[in-house]
């Protein structure tokens, strides 16, 4: 099947510092129906790819090189009001922190509702009968649309991002660490609610995490990065089953078993640096 | 000396909230209702349940840092409530607390040295020079140099700050401590690290920990025995292989399952 979203050698600098590369060389790509997870640490890259991708990164950072193509095309000829119109009509971005990332003076069912009329020009009765639709599709009570975003618990409110992202139907889906902020028990459901939508609006999801747990549940395809760089790739069979880089076993091994068998390995940076490392 | 070194009986703890039109009404949520708990010496009861289960109500009046509508704590034997405010006081060196936000349980305007040192400048213990000292290897005990002592806490990232946490809890040489979530904050990979540290702390100290978390798959690598907690209540309690082979309870399956990485990839 044809990629969705394709990022061909993204490198990444501060603009001040051209040299130093905090993305370096990130090649991935998305189908439609498929989950690609980027796993890596706090620091690897993965969430500057993600900004890249949707072109929200900051002004003090500059792409130098690579590109990124949607359906095909190259995001970087796109003026600044197209992207506009890409980003929430066709590629839906949900962030990390639910508590931070919605508007506390509004209500949930206006900040749903907001894409929808900025991008669909929907109004009216229309617009309030898709708001409750949405909200009843990621499981929130269609009365809760008057509340704010602080009568609402973490898990909800992560809710209401994936109701607001979901909003205009996009053709994909960037999430970046949707559950890292949640219970574990409130997570499971998130995921579950993601990979459900996901098959059954045939989105290509973006998924970044650093939980090797949350990438066994959700997803195809798997990214590993470290300190920029791409270290490994597969699928998530091939990856957790074999992995071939040191990194991502070391990575592996820090993951905390629930059967208690396996003892606790924190990553070994020393080890890394002189191991060799396979191409 | 009882095989206990920290006992709970039946504490209760009970929120007012605001409630019906205009706020006028008022309700009663139950945080903790007929908690009991007990911790052996030089072990780990870890607290388990979701959000809003309690758990962190618990660590506090544990610790008494919020009075309590009901119920006893008895630390070594002694009823924490019945000692004077002086007394308890100097008990609470032996009790201490490690946070779970390492960004927000650091005070930004004070330098790293400061931070561990403060603990032995109220308790008075040593001279200027005795707690230099003690910050100083305590710091280097959690993996930070002597050069940190002059930095502020926002030139550390969240392991680190996470590691002066622990510094300044333990440099008074505690008996009890409460860890709340101290991991759920942090990397994957970090998270193996700081696990790794308390557990090594733990037998060189002979710390007696309570683990507050939501994150079974942590418990199971810390942990001697668990209390599940759900709506204020203990639901269920034993060792940590009983719980996790045999879970009673449904609300305990439930946790169990929810623990991400089960789908399998072979085949």
């Amino acid at each position: 099947m044809a990629e969705l979203l394709k990022i061909e050698a993204l490198t990444i600098c501060p603009a001040n510092a051209p040299n130093r590369e905090l993305v370096s060389n990130v090649s991935l790509s998305i189908e439609p129906g498929k989950t690609t997870c980027v796993v890596g640490e706090s620091g690897s890259g993965k969430s500057l790819t993600a900004l890249s991708v949707m072109g929200l990164l900051s002004k003090q950072l500059l792409q130098t090189s690579g590109r990124v193509l949607f359906k095909g095309q190259d995001l970087a000829d796109f003026s600044a009001e197209e992207m506009r119109k890409i980003r929430g009509r066709q590629i839906g971005m949900i962030f990390q922190e639910p508590m931070t990332s919605l508007n506390p003076v509004l209500t949930i069912g206006y900040q749903i509702g907001e894409p929808l009329t900025v991008h669909l020009g929907l109004k009216g009765d229309l617009l309030k009968e898709k708001v409750t639709a949405l909200l009843e599709q990621v499981g929130i009570p269609a009365h809760r649309a008057n509340s704010y975003p602080d009568e609402l618990s973490g898990g909800q409110r992560q809710r209401v991002m994936i109701a607001m992202s979901i909003a205009c139907a996009p053709l994909m889906l960037i999430a970046d660490e949707p559950t890292t902020a949640l219970d574990v028990t409130v997570q499971a459901q998130i995921l579950t609610l993601l990979d459900s939508l996901k098959t059954s609006m045939n989105m290509g999801m973006l998924l970044i995490t650093h939980d090797f747990g949350v990438v066994a549940d959700v997803a195809d395809d798997v990214v590993v990065m470290f300190r920029g760089e791409v270290v490994e790739a597969g699928t998530v069979a091939q990856v957790l089953n074999n992995p071939a880089h040191p990194y991502t076993k070391a990575l592996l091994a820090c993951v905390p078993d629930a059967e208690g068998k396996k003892p606790l390995k924190p990553i070994d940076y020393a080890w890394l640096k002189n191991e060799q490392v396979p191409t | 000396m009882s095989e206990f070194i920290l006992k709970a009986r039946d504490l209760n703890k009970f929120y007012t909230q605001r409630s019906g039109r205009f706020g006028f009404g008022t309700t009663q949520v139950k945080a903790l209702d007929n908690v009991s708990l007990e911790l052996r010496h030089s072990s780990t009861l870890a607290v388990v349940g979701e959000s809003g289960s309690g758990k962190s109500t618990l660590a506090r009046c544990l610790l008494q840092l919020q009075p309590l509508d009901g119920g006893s704590v008895f630390f070594l034997g002694r009823d924490l409530a019945d000692l004077p405010a002086k007394e308890l006081r100097y008990q609470r060196r032996y009790l201490q607390m490690i946070f779970q936000d390492p960004f927000a349980s650091l005070n930004p305007r004070m330098k790293v040295g400061e931070i561990v040192e403060e603990g032995l400048l109220i308790h008075g213990l040593g001279n200027k020079d005795e707690r230099f000292e003690k910050a100083l290897n305590m710091l280097k005990r959690v993996g930070l140099a002597e050069v940190d002592m002059q930095k502020y806490p926002h030139e550390f990232s969240g392991g680190q700050r996470q590691r002066i946490g622990i510094a300044r809890a333990l440099v008074l040489s505690p008996k009890v401590v409460v860890c709340d979530e101290p991991v759920s904050a942090l990397d994957v990979s970090i998270q193996a690290q700081i696990i790794l540290l308390l557990k090594e702390l733990q037998q060189e100290m002979s710390l007696s920990y309570i683990f507050i978390s939501h994150d079974l798959r942590v418990v199971r690598h810390i942990a001697d025995e668990i209390a599940v907690m759900y709506q204020g209540k203990i639901v269920e309690r034993g060792s940590v292989h009983e719980v996790y082979e045999s879970p009673k309870q449904q609300y305990t399956q439930n946790l169990l399952k929810a623990i991400p990485g089960q789908k399998s990839h072979r085949g």
